[in-house]
């Protein structure tokens, strides 16, 4: 059981203050083998904060991040999944499913995360699933409209992975699961 | 001279505890012995030691300590010895045959503490008898040990309630009585030394005292712990005793005193302690209230001030925070007090110029007080002196103090919400807003400015009101103050401000149908709009162009969603212009150009005519990028422009292809040149990724996408990746392969799309 939170989309400073408190005290260091990150930090604290919480914490490049060392996409395996990550400016249209299944082929991994949108999205197809976690922040995005604080965390068992998404709606967090099980191991 | 000194201590204290050990061995040899003459004689040979002028506070309370613990072995002794021969009354007239006074007062005090334990006799007048006759040692260091002892063995005996010495003629007012004019004396003595011994020998002295003050203090935690006290005795007797005590003593010495004598010490210790003491116990806070306690403090700090005119800044202002932490703990409401306080302060440090480092690290402290206290910046807003103090603090400091300002709003999340705080706020933090200082070359640390700059930044997430226009208002004062921050501060602090107003175009632009042009409402869309594309502009004073091209395509999206197509055209034309004039850079030009057309294909409030302008310019940048593979991805990008999911979305499916093909062609080229270049050709992931978009266009309906083409790329793709002359690429391989399956589950649904998929031969 391998424990993995995406998250993404904070932008501080710029458009948020900082992560929630809910949020923050949700998240404990040592818990999370994995942190994958879709991008738009912006700042190294905020890379920082979340080195503290997991050392294996993956960033691809949003529009705003500081640093322009991380890459554009990046694939890892954990357990018997692939999972893809980049950040979704580059993919047009913004936020099109079947756009985003295009780089799920190009990068042949079977969950992809991307963010830019700033809203959570979870989206099983047969192959895979195309997940974004939303802004963590919850912050101001043109494409949508009352956006509120989300992050997702994954627990990846063999072919199975169990998507818990964590959204802070009026100050409370809320948290749905979505189940997709793997039809046959990767080659 | 000094290290002589402190050796010849060193050699006294060790002589003096010898002879007190020495003395001790014999008198417990006549103790085991039933001896009680020679016990007291040697016991007061030993407690002679005590009477030496020679040691330092530090050093003679080691020797007092040695005592002391011989003193407890005595007393347990007499404790039993008086249930055996000699009465307890006579021993009490024995220890009196002591020569000399310190001796005899220590036995004395010992023997006390048992008489009052066999009750042969009220507590309270063996405790007035001996609080009295300890006053034949005037000696200050001496007496102030001998009456700390004789604290330490009256504690657990003073008639207090539900003590067993309690009774009809013991009250607890007995043990008031006993504690208060224990403390009386010992202050009396404290307050002495610094009369005492030549100038030149000031600091020595401040710092013995230093070292007392705590055993004066004990009895105010004695009197703190005895439980018979009510508030009515606190309130009528202890407290106005306390005060008077302490006060009128000072105050009369004050005129006595040498200038050079440090002062300030005793009177912050004294504050101090009475915060510490009204923290401690909220029910005497009215108290405070009716012996006038702050008009006597401040009076007292206003004459010590004035009589010593030479006082360095740091003092005055050190007791300054200190009346101020007094008076935050004892009248927090008095907002008039503390603007009082830092009044004053402000008249003491004008016209002084540059402020050494000792006073400015004390006005900081004066200043964060306030901060601490009430939580709330409005709070200190509203103390008209708060900004004064602040413009004498120099550049440094003035950016510490807004930095710790800054810390206390985000702290609290107190949200600022009307222009006239803000602009108060800015203009006290204006160090981190502005260079203050022109010639200012202290180079700061670029990290450190970075986080300065980025704490502004949050400042600016916390101003917020709900009515539109005084939202509207902050967010000019803010632009007004944050303009005065010159290149290297804008890029830090425009962004957040700029997403604030585009948050205010979301609030308004519902409301925005109700409203029409006649009315005074200022805070539209359009005159938000207006003010951030002039925001925007000064950006280019720095210049950071790629951040310029971001917000004005932000607010060209929001321009769109209120449907205001010139304002949104207007964005976009400021957007290409910076690309086109100020974006050299490869990678810039692709991440711009991306941002471009996603928000581009967004776009459904312009007519054909602007969307043509802007689509062919987008689709021309694309082209002309440095790298053919990202010209071949921009360009294919650019097919989606022409294809738009919405209800009414242009769905041009001739220019769709063109788009696509015109990638093709680029890709071949790619091909071409790698041949060249490299002798060998390159990935196919371009091909691969093309015939996805087809797939794609295919899939959405757009006709003039045939299965022929689809297959001819297919075996484009397949014919190139078996040839010699290729390069293997495991990302390609494996990028077709997932899109064979995909085409294979398309075809496996069935239906409509399974038949429209069936055509394609994989």
């Amino acid at each position: 059981m391998v424990l993995v939170m995406a998250i993404g989309d904070l932008h501080i400073p710029h458009r948020a203050m900082e992560l929630p408190a809910k949020f923050k005290s949700m998240l404990v260091p040592g818990k999370i083998q994995h942190i994958i990150c879709t991008g738009n930090l912006c700042i190294k604290e905020v890379h920082d904060y979340l080195k503290s919480l997991c050392p294996n914490l993956h960033v691809t490049r949003g529009v705003y991040d500081e640093d322009a060392r991380y890459p554009e996409t990046e694939t890892l395996t954990i357990e018997q999944f692939k999972l893809g990550l980049c950040h979704g400016h580059k993919v047009v249209p913004w936020g099109d499913l079947d756009s985003l299944a295009m780089v799920q082929r190009q990068l042949d991994v079977d969950i992809l995360v991307s963010g830019h949108t700033h809203r959570f999205m979870a989206y099983k197809h047969e192959t895979g699933m195309v997940i974004n976690p939303g802004s963590a922040t919850g912050s101001y995005c043109g494409m949508t409209y009352d956006v509120n604080p989300s992050i997702v965390l994954m627990d990846i068992d063999g072919l199975r992975v169990v998507v818990y998404v964590y959204e802070l709606i009026d100050g409370e967090v809320k948290v749905e699961k979505i189940d997709f099980k793997k039809t046959s191991a990767t080659t | 001279m000094i290290s002589d000194g402190v050796e010849d201590e060193e050699k006294w204290l060790t002589a003096g505890i010898a002879g007190l050990q020495q003395n001790a061995f014999y008198m417990h040899r006549a103790l085991d012995s039933n001896n009680i003459k020679d016990a007291l004689k040697y016991s007061a040979q030993m407690l002679s030691e005590l009477r030496t002028s020679r040691l330092s506070p530090h050093k003679y309370y080691e020797l007092y300590m040695r005592a002391f613990d011989e003193l407890r072995k005595l007393e347990i002794f007499f404790k039993e010895e008086s249930n055996r021969s000699c009465s307890i009354i006579e021993l009490y007239e024995l220890v009196q045959h002591a020569g000399n006074i310190l001796p005899r007062l220590y036995l004395l005090c010992t023997v006390g503490s048992v008489y009052i334990r066999s009750k042969e006799a009220p507590a309270k007048d063996i405790l007035k008898d001996l609080v009295e006759m300890c006053r034949g040692i005037q000696h200050p260091l001496r007496g102030l040990f001998l009456r700390s002892y004789l604290s330490q063995v009256s504690r657990d005996k003073l008639p207090d309630i539900g003590s067993e010495y309690e009774g009809d003629e013991n009250t607890v007012m007995d043990a008031v009585e006993f504690v208060l004019q224990n403390f009386t004396e010992m202050n009396k003595l404290w307050v002495r030394m610094q009369h005492q011994g030549p100038a030149r020998e000031k600091e020595k002295r401040e710092k013995e005292r230093n070292e007392l003050r705590d055993l004066v203090g004990k009895n105010l935690h004695v009197l703190s712990q005895i439980e018979g006290i009510d508030l009515e005795l606190y309130r009528d007797v202890v407290l106005p005793r306390v005060l008077e005590q302490t006060l009128e003593t000072l105050l009369g010495a004050c005129p006595q005193l040498q200038p050079s004598v440090d002062i300030k010490t005793v009177l912050s210790g004294l504050m101090e302690r009475l915060s510490n003491y009204a923290a401690s116990s909220t029910e005497v806070l009215p108290e405070f209230v009716q012996v006038e306690a702050f008009a006597k403090l401040n009076n007292a700090i206003g004459q010590v001030i004035e009589a010593q005119a030479d006082m360095p800044v740091f003092g005055a202002v050190a007791l300054y925070s200190s009346l101020l932490t007094f008076t935050l703990h004892v009248h927090p409401d008095r907002l008039d007090y503390v603007d009082q306080i830092l009044g004053a302060c402000v008249s003491k440090i004008a016209g002084k110029g540059k402020l050494e480092a000792k006073a400015t690290k004390q006005i900081v402290a004066l200043l964060s007080a306030p901060l601490e206290k009430y939580n709330d910046i409005d709070t200190a807003l509203k103390l008209s002196n708060y900004p004064l103090v602040m413009e004498y603090l120099d550049d440094r400091t003035n950016k510490v103090m807004s930095n710790v300002i800054i810390q206390s709003i985000m702290k609290n999340k107190t949200h600022i919400s009307t222009a006239d705080k803000v602009g108060a706020l800015f203009e006290l933090i204006k160090g981190l807003i502005k260079d203050l200082d022109a010639n200012n070359d202290d180079e700061m640390d670029e990290d450190d400015f970075k986080e300065e700059q980025n704490s502004v930044a949050r400042l600016i997430q916390m101003l917020y009101n709900n009515d539109p226009e005084e939202m509207l208002k902050i967010i000019c004062t803010v632009r007004k103050h944050i303009l005065t921050g010159g290149p290297k501060r804008l890029p830090f602090t425009v962004p957040p401000l700029i997403y604030n107003a585009l948050k205010l175009v979301r609030r308004v632009q519902s409301q925005d149908d109700n409203v029409t042009e006649e009315e005074t409402a200022s805070a539209t869309p359009k005159k938000i709009f207006q003010i951030l594309n002039q925001t925007i502009e000064t950006l280019s004073t720095v210049p950071v162009p790629d951040l310029a091209l971001r917000l004005y395509l932000e607010c060209a999206e929001a321009a769109n969603d209120c449907d205001l197509e010139p304002v949104a055209y207007e964005f976009f034309t400021q957007a290409y212009i910076l690309y086109e004039e100020e974006i050299s850079d490869s990678k810039a030009q692709v991440t711009a150009l991306y941002l471009i057309i996603g928000t581009l294909q967004r776009m459904h409030t312009f007519g054909v005519e602007n969307r043509d302008t802007l689509t062919h310019k987008a689709t021309g940048y694309s082209a002309k990028l440095l790298k053919k593979p990202d010209q071949c991805r921009a360009v294919y990008a650019c097919s989606h422009l022409f294809w738009v999911e919405d209800q009414d979305g242009v769905k041009d499916g001739e220019r769709v292809l063109l788009c696509l093909k015109r990638a093709l062609r680029i890709a071949n080229a790619a091909q071409q040149m790698a041949n060249v270049a490299k002798g060998s050709s390159g990935s196919v992931m371009l091909f691969i990724e093309i015939l996805n978009k087809y797939l794609y266009f295919f899939e959405k309906g757009n006709t003039q996408i045939t299965v022929a083409s689809i297959q001819g790329l297919i075996e484009l793709v397949t014919t190139e990746m078996q040839s010699d002359t290729s390069t293997s690429d495991p990302a390609a391989d494996a990028f077709l392969a997932s899109t064979i399956r995909y085409i294979q589950s398309q075809k496996d649904k069935g239906g409509a799309t399974g038949e429209k998929f069936e055509a394609i031969k994989v």
